[in-house]
């Protein structure tokens, strides 16, 4: 039991806290918003889209936690650049591509040569994550896609796409899932940009008798749930680093204002209940903080069940404790909170949008009353803590 | 970074787990496990086996005769014991009396207190708050007048806990008046039997009895039980309260709460048919202070490896204590929820003995109403939730 990070943790930590105060002003920000640039080969040189891959793949080796160290920095920084995604796909991409089709897209996925985006998101389903109503009908030489998913987070400036679609079974069945590469410019394929609240963009994609070869599928046709869920748990993850990083910098610029802005004479912070809320929010992150690192631990663990609980677990205490930051900070904040000018209306936003995202509360919290209910049935429950078996 | 244990640890966890599970009498077991109310001779029993093991003052150093654990073996420790239904071992004694003694004591107050500490003979109460010095601790008036070789201690303390029982108090008492109340406090050892001492119980709204009052009238004291320098105190005592905000944080005990709740959850009907574990509006509850219990264990685990690492817990003992208390009153909640209409019977007899009467509903039902009747003065004690708040905005975020 060993919860403080190694060498290599410190200083992975200090590139991104490095390139997040020289690079990631607010105002630096909106100006590349608007200039639609961003810092994504200066993200490759620092070796960060190769964090999570073995050496024997160009990566350096890390897990949940050092992906969640640059997380962190991203969500502290507002950064614009679609690394969750890009991460989640070139992830799958390791673990499940064949081999030709790895040996075309790894190397520049890690990079920065080729940006991904994974797309699973489908209107009807809400946060049933096996929903898919797009089909793959198996043809002489391949696969025909058609359908639609509605909205790709981080997929407007993606080369290609990791796509969920049903090879088999009805639009809910957790069985008959595939998954396939499309690239971008692939025929048959359109794609539609979108804008999206909190400004990190997304795309809707539309497949229209889209040929693909057999060689495009990622892993074994029909079966790739589990691969999902355990992404789209990653995804949970990640965003749960992201959210502590906007968190701690908005708590951070809401404390500076209680201290500066002055009313009848004093700080506003001088005002107890002010000073009772600011620490409310304190503890907020720091709980946050906690539950993150709880959740990328657990993703470690062969125990599906338990990483199940442990992610979901974490998922609801870091949107209880986002929506609260994210409100109070803009409450906080008077009329300034709810201008476009300051960046706690941002990251408002952007807190809003990762409690919207992987599953929200209620999702996680049937969930765990899917394991709870599970284990009524069978023998009582093991009195020990699970973490410690 | 790894929450799973190393072979070292695993096998001291199994070394407890042994030990406790051999000699922790079944009785006393069997009345944590219910919820039910010890006496003075249930704990006195159980923290004599742990002393004649050397575990009592399980958190001391070697060189005053404790264990020497690491802060991470200490941790086990605790959750192992209240996973296994011990009853928490009373700190007054090896928690807060036995650390400012062995930090600021004489060498002859080490030799002559701390062994009745170490194996739990002696009983100690904690003499702080007054009846006008409640959260405001400073502005305590009991009076200690200087008579050369002794002093003369006057005045009233309130809210001692296990008063009635105890052998020993530890007390603050003013030996100057000064401008900042903080200076001229000064910490002394009282032997409860000394003439001039009288303890009158305070009952609590649940209908226990473990508050006191103690008055004291012209006790006197002999100045060898004067612990450090006179009109010192506050240093002692401020030490004192920090790491009493830690033990406040009390995860092992809350995490056996959260579990019993979920037997309690499982056990029940709900209104619909099935069990109450299956309803899921209850259940949503359920979980929402479970994935709160998550973030309290590892802000703990953090907080304890940065101690450590050496760090003082400071304010982020606060944190702990507030968040800590919070959700252990929502799991009692919770289950006082769980127990339906059974909770309104009142049934006093079973909560101290078993055997004395068959209660009404279920078993779990009788003493999960109390204890959630009880568990409201977790936020008021050890300094309220209020004036940890005022701690984290003055020394931390600096406002």
């Amino acid at each position: 039991m060993d919860l403080s990070f190694s060498e290599e943790q410190n200083m992975l930590q200090e590139s991104v806290s490095r390139l997040v105060r020289d690079h990631y002003s607010f105002q630096r920000r909106q100006q590349r918003l608007e200039d639609g640039e961003d810092l994504w080969l200066r993200f490759a040189e620092l070796g960060w889209l190769a964090v999570p891959f073995g050496e024997d793949q160009g990566g350096i080796g890390g897990g949940a936690v050092d992906v969640g160290i640059v997380m962190e920095g991203i969500g502290r920084a507002l950064a614009v650049e679609p690394y969750l995604p890009h991460m989640l796909a070139s992830q799958l991409l390791a673990r499940l591509a064949p081999e030709p089709l790895r040996d075309r897209y790894l190397s520049p996925a890690l990079s920065g040569d080729c940006r991904l985006a994974l797309a699973f998101i489908e209107a009807g389903g809400r946060y049933c994550p096996w929903f898919c109503a797009t089909a793959a009908s198996e043809s002489s030489d391949g696969y025909q896609i058609n359908g639609a998913k509605d909205l790709v987070p981080g997929g407007q400036s993606a080369d290609a796409y990791l796509v969920i679609a049903r090879s088999h079974g009805d639009t809910r069945d957790r069985q008959g899932l595939s998954l396939f590469l499309v690239e971008r410019e692939h025929p048959g394929l359109q794609v539609r940009r979108l804008r999206t609240n909190d400004a990190a963009g997304a795309v809707q994609l539309t497949f229209e008798n889209l040929q693909l070869d057999a060689g495009a599928r990622l892993g074994d046709a029909d079966q790739v749930w589990p691969e999902l869920e355990h992404t789209l748990d990653l995804g949970a993850v990640y965003q749960a680093w992201e959210a502590v990083g906007a968190m701690a910098a908005l708590s951070e610029v809401t404390l500076d204002y209680l201290k500066t802005r002055k009313q009848f004479g004093r700080p506003l912070g001088a005002n107890q209940a002010l000073q009772h809320r600011m620490v409310d929010l304190f503890i907020a992150v720091e709980e946050a903080r906690s539950s993150a690192l709880c959740a990328a631990l657990a993703m470690d663990t062969d125990d599906a069940d338990e990483r199940r609980r442990n992610v979901s677990l974490s998922k609801i205490a870091v949107d209880r404790c986002a929506r609260l930051v994210g409100q109070e900070a803009v409450q906080l904040h008077g009329a300034m909170g709810v201008t476009d000018e300051l960046s706690v209306g941002h990251y408002f936003k952007r807190l809003t949008a990762i409690i919207a995202s992987f599953g929200d509360s209620e999702w996680h919290a049937r969930r765990i009353h899917r394991l709870d209910t599970a284990s009524l049935s069978s023998s009582s429950q093991p009195a020990r803590s699970q973490s410690w078996n | 970074m790894e929450l799973s244990l190393s072979p070292q640890q695993r096998e001291f966890a199994e070394q407890v787990r042994e030990f406790v599970g051999a000699r922790l009498p079944r009785d006393i077991a069997d009345k944590v496990r219910r919820d039910q109310h010890l006496d003075r001779e249930d704990h006195m029993r159980w923290q004599r086996i742990l002393g004649e093991q050397g575990w009592h003052a399980f958190t001391w150093p070697e060189q005053h005769g404790g264990p020497g654990w690491s802060i991470v073996q200490r941790y086990l420790f605790e959750v192992i014991c209240a996973e296994m239904n011990c009853p928490i071992i009373q700190p007054f004694g090896p928690r807060m009396a036995g650390p400012v003694i062995y930090t600021f004591g004489t060498d002859q107050q080490k030799q002559r207190f701390l062994p009745g500490i170490r194996d739990s003979t002696v009983w100690w109460c904690q003499g702080y708050s007054e009846p006008q010095a409640g959260s405001d601790l400073a502005s305590l008036a009991t009076w200690a007048e200087d008579k050369g070789d002794h002093y003369l201690v006057s005045g009233q303390k309130i809210w001692t806990s296990y008063a009635h029982y105890a052998d020993w108090m530890f007390c603050l008492v003013r030996t100057s008046k000064t401008e900042r109340p903080q200076t001229g406090i000064s910490f002394l050892l009282i032997d409860m039997r000394s003439p001039g001492v009288e303890v009158q119980p305070i009952l609590m709204l649940e209908g226990t009895h473990s508050f006191n009052t103690v008055f004291l009238e012209n006790v006197k004291v002999p100045k060898e039980n004067l612990i450090g320098e006179q009109d010192n105190g506050w240093t002692y005592a401020k030490f004192l309260l920090e790491h009493e905000r830690v033990d406040n944080a009390a995860i092992g005990v809350t995490k056996a709460a959260m579990r019993r709740l979920k037997e309690i959850a499982a056990s029940e009907h709900g209104d619909d048919g099935g069990t109450l574990m299956e309803d899921p509006l209850f259940h949503r509850k359920l979980v929402e202070v479970e994935s709160q219990l998550q973030s309290l264990e590892v802000t703990a685990l953090r907080i304890l490896s940065q101690v450590a690492a050496g760090e003082a817990p400071g304010p982020a003992a606060s944190l702990l204590k507030i968040r800590g208390t919070e959700i252990a009153q929502r799991i009692s909640e919770l289950a006082s929820q769980a127990v339906g209409y059974f909770a309104l019977p009142y049934q006093p007899d079973y909560l101290h003995d078993a055997g004395s009467e068959t209660p009404v509903g279920p078993d779990h039902a009788a003493t999960a109403a109390n204890n959630y009747l009880w568990r409201r003065c977790m936020s008021i004690y050890g300094g309220s939730n209020e004036i940890q708040r005022g701690i984290i905005a003055k020394r931390m975020l600096e406002m």
